[in-house]
């Protein structure tokens, strides 16, 4: 995976600690014995791999009820799977978008990084957009959370990682913003990272939750 | 050997409408310091606070209980005190607490100067903070939560309308614990990144004090735990509120995927409780025994082997619920499991006491206090593994009985014992020996007064959270004896608070290191610099302090080093000046805001509240991320 190479090299062509990593020692040193991830990386790898877990329990629950709705409609009339795959062929396009947008700014090429991180926000909000379009398409044909489980479990899975694209959004276009501002120097490579990580993150977790919702046989076919 | 960096010239550009804080005492200073030895002492007072408050809830729930059909609650207001209780005990006292003494020494035991993410430390204390105030606050919105601290669905889960649990209690149990564990994923995380990257040169993991490795074995339990109950708390929410059919069995849902979710958070929570406690009593018991920890690594490895197997017992708390015969065996055989590596640890702090020139200060007492009441509960537990046993046992107060000997029992004494022991370090001043001593003895009187008595009155078949029970079924006498002795648990904290209170003043003056202490935290001044370290300290061995005081002769007997410890004092001249902290900064505080505000707006569903806790969030967190860190 890029993202973990990329780590190594890091390490040794490392640009002098920015601020934002928040050592408590300010910036003496390095860390201990066996840092082979600058804190605030570290710190992203522990958050998403709790993250993994909050997925993971409502995958999981979906997983539990898929099946046992009782009446209104069923996964089988309502997905639009072509549909749905080209939203989600967009969302994962986007995280190429990340790394170059990555790859640019450790260049220091701004223009370059500015010009991928909006396409990569778009990217993501267009698939927001399909979302939004197929959750009022499901709700037209009488599909919302209080319908049968099918409902529950599919809106609130699919709406927190909604969510957590939209808050993806957020940041990406934070980073514009502070590119545009000239705050995000070469040194601030690092927080565009992390801010990588975390949009992989999601787009890895679509994939999971794509395949386990519209890909896997529906039971009773 | 890393030495002193002159301080960059630092940025104080002012963000958006709050200039950076510059006040280094008083009040201000408080509520915007990222210091986390001051978050540390904000985390246990505000958590012995929250101490009290479960404690009167716990009291009144006796004095309902003293005589049959008692009149001083009702039945929904004693369902509220239980609740509070539980969840008081659990989240705002239990965990706050680890975590406060974790902040306090965990940097110090390292040789850090502070933890990785200073900043996010101090969020992590106000949201616990605020998020407390947050769930206090519904006594006054409409009544406290009242579906237990576990919060069983179906109850929980009934939409508002239909009449169960009526009231915003359980809305703001549900919002208060996500924030809660919002505040405590964020401490997980520092705590990770402060044990695996802020550790001074040649202290290698196994080297750290077991304190140390116990808080980031729990820092890990409580990364992955908080997730599936904040799945869980969340489908709760949206049942209740926005009509989802997660936990309703006329839809098809199934109550028991809660009960999965919750202990899958639940039983790691016990470990998240207890091994801090058993990392306490791993510091004192050497230092007190003047020998060191014996099987320091079978120690260390036990708890995270007690660490790993929390993972896989959860349904040891749901063996009458009908989860198949299978199931049962499997989780009974894992829940045994568990006492292989608890009573490893158990013999390894006899094995340390063992011919050591045992010092029997409070400190002590609390820890060897430790020590036998949590082998009690740990017993019982074993029992509760058996799981005819247990399906006889379930729902009685021999429960109650059980995992008060373990928590309290177990972690209270050993929370006390570790107050004792650092309370010197913190303020400078010892605590006093002679109220010490009362603090221990009505405590620990008071306590088996309280519980052991329960046990008798489980097996007779007393059922939990029932708010009254009939005359004529032989419980009354042990009831009286309970009540009788939570009320000397009371008198005993109130005696510790006074000592605390006066020792900060009149106590004797402890001096660097009044204990003849063993690991790095004893080495610098009490209470010690902002900066901690002058020089940040390399070290050579395991409980290196210790090997710089002593070495021994070849007889083995120890014998004090003349220099009283050549490097201890190496840095004595040193003022500190030009070491660089990170600075003060209110953002935690405006970003925590933002948090009870949305729960508020949940809770109550209402727009305007909604967006702005959003704008106050936003706020926060835009003019954290552009203020420079240091």
């Amino acid at each position: 995976m890029a993202i973990i190479e990329q780590t190594g090299t890091d390490v040794t062509a490392a640009p002098p600690s920015p601020p934002e990593q928040g050592h408590g020692h300010g910036g003496h040193g390095g860390p201990g014995p066996s840092a082979a991830l600058t804190n605030p990386k570290l710190a992203m790898w522990l958050f998403l791999a709790s993250d993994c877990l909050f997925f993971g329990a409502f995958i999981s629950a979906y997983l539990l009820y898929r099946g046992r709705e009782q009446d209104g409609p069923t996964p089988r009339e309502l997905f639009d799977i072509p549909f749905t795959s080209a939203t989600s062929f967009i969302l994962l396009m986007s995280s190429l978008g990340m790394v170059l947008a990555l790859a640019a700014i450790q260049r220091g090429d701004h223009r370059r990084f500015r010009l991928w991180i909006m396409a990569t926000a778009l990217f993501g909000a267009t698939f927001v957009a399909g979302q939004i379009f197929e959750f009022t398409e499901f709700y037209r044909k009488g599909l919302s959370l209080d319908t049968n489980l099918f409902g529950s479990s599919f809106f609130v899975l699919t709406g927190f990682h909604g969510a957590h694209v939209c808050m993806g959004i957020l940041w990406l276009l934070s980073l514009w913003g502070m590119s545009m501002q000239g705050r995000l120097g070469p040194e601030k490579a690092e927080s565009v990272e992390i801010a990588g990580l975390y949009w992989h993150f999601v787009d890895v977790v679509w994939i999971v939750i794509f395949t386990v919702i519209y890909l896997m046989p529906q039971p009773g076919t | 050997m890393t030495t002193v960096e002159k301080a960059p010239p630092v940025s104080r550009r002012d963000v958006g409408l709050l200039r950076r804080p510059r006040a280094t005492t008083g009040f201000a200073s408080w509520i915007t310091t990222v210091d986390h030895k001051k978050i540390g002492i904000l985390y246990v007072c505000t958590a012995l606070v929250f101490f009290v408050l479960g404690g009167v809830e716990a009291l009144l729930i006796r004095l309902q209980l003293f005589g049959p059909n008692g009149t001083v609650l009702t039945a929904g207001q004693y369902n509220q005190m239980f609740t509070m209780h539980g969840t008081t005990m659990v989240f705002l006292v239990g965990m706050p607490i680890a975590i406060g003494l974790g902040n306090y020494f965990v940097p110090l035991q390292i040789g850090a100067r502070d933890v990785a993410f200073p900043r996010i430390n101090m969020f992590g204390y106000w949201v616990v903070l605020l998020g407390g105030i947050f769930m206090y606050s519904s006594f006054f919105l409409g009544g406290a939560p009242d579906g237990g601290w576990f919060g069983y669905t179906p109850l929980t889960s009934a939409p508002l309308d239909s009449g169960f649990l009526p009231g915003r209690g359980p809305d703001f149990w549900t919002m208060g614990l996500i924030l809660l564990g919002i505040g405590s994923t964020t401490s997980a995380i520092n705590f990770i990144v402060t044990c695996i990257n802020m550790r001074c040169p040649g202290m290698s993991l196994l080297r750290m004090p077991v304190f140390t490795w116990m808080m980031l074995v729990i820092a890990f339990l409580t990364l992955f735990a908080i997730p599936p109950v904040t799945v869980a708390l969340t489908m709760v929410f949206f049942d209740r509120n926005f009509g989802t059919l997660f936990f309703d069995p006329a839809a098809g849902g199934d109550p028991l995927l809660y009960q999965h979710l919750f202990w899958i958070f639940g039983h790691p929570e016990v470990y998240i409780l207890i091994l801090p406690g058993m990392g306490i009593v791993s510091e004192t018991l050497p230092v007190f025994s003047r020998k060191p920890l014996f099987g320091y690594a079978i120690v260390v490895f036990s708890g995270i082997a007690i660490g790993f197997l929390g993972w896989g017992v959860w349904a040891h708390h749901m063996f009458v619920t009908g989860l198949g015969p299978v199931a049962i065996s499997a989780f009974g055989l894992a829940t045994m499991l568990i006492a292989i590596p608890t009573g490893v640890k158990i013999f390894n702090w006899l094995g340390t006491v063992w011919g050591g020139s045992v010092r029997l200060t409070t400190s002590m007492l609390f820890s060897l206090g430790f020590i036998a009441m949590f082998t009690i509960g740990g017993l019982s537990g074993v029992m509760h593994s058996v799981v005819p046993a247990d399906t006889q046992q379930t729902d009685t107060y021999f429960v109650v009985a059980h995992f008060h000997y373990v928590l309290f029992g177990g972690l209270i004494l050993a929370l006390f014992a570790g107050f004792y022991y650092w309370y010197p370090k913190v303020f400078g001043r010892m605590l006093d020996e002679r109220m010490g001593k009362l603090n221990f003895w009505t405590m620990f009187i008071g306590f088996n007064l309280t519980f052991a008595p329960m046990h008798l009155l489980g097996l007779w078949g007393q059922p939990r959270r029932t708010y009254r029970y009939d005359e004529g079924l032989g419980w009354e006498a042990l009831n009286q004896l309970v009540t009788v002795g939570s009320f000397i648990i009371a008198f005993s904290v109130l005696v510790f608070i006074v000592n605390a209170v006066v020792s900060k003043s009149r106590g004797k003056v402890a001096g660097d290191d009044p204990w003849d202490g063993r690991t790095l935290e004893w080495s610098i001044s009490s209470p010690p610099p902002e900066y901690n370290f002058a020089e940040i300290p390399e070290v050579h061995s395991r409980d290196d302090f210790w090997h710089r005081k002593y070495t021994e002769d070849d007889e083995g007997r120890l014998v004090p080093l003349p220099s009283g410890g050549a490097e201890a004092h190496a840095a004595a001249g040193h003022d500190g000046h030009g070491i660089h902290l990170p600075s003060p900064s209110y953002f935690p505080l405006v970003t925590a805001l933002g948090l009870p505000i949305l729960g508020y707006a949940a809770v109550f569903q209402n727009v305007w509240l909604a967006l702005l806790g959003a704008v106050v969030l936003l706020y926060g967190i835009y003019a954290w991320a552009i203020e420079p860190a240091d």
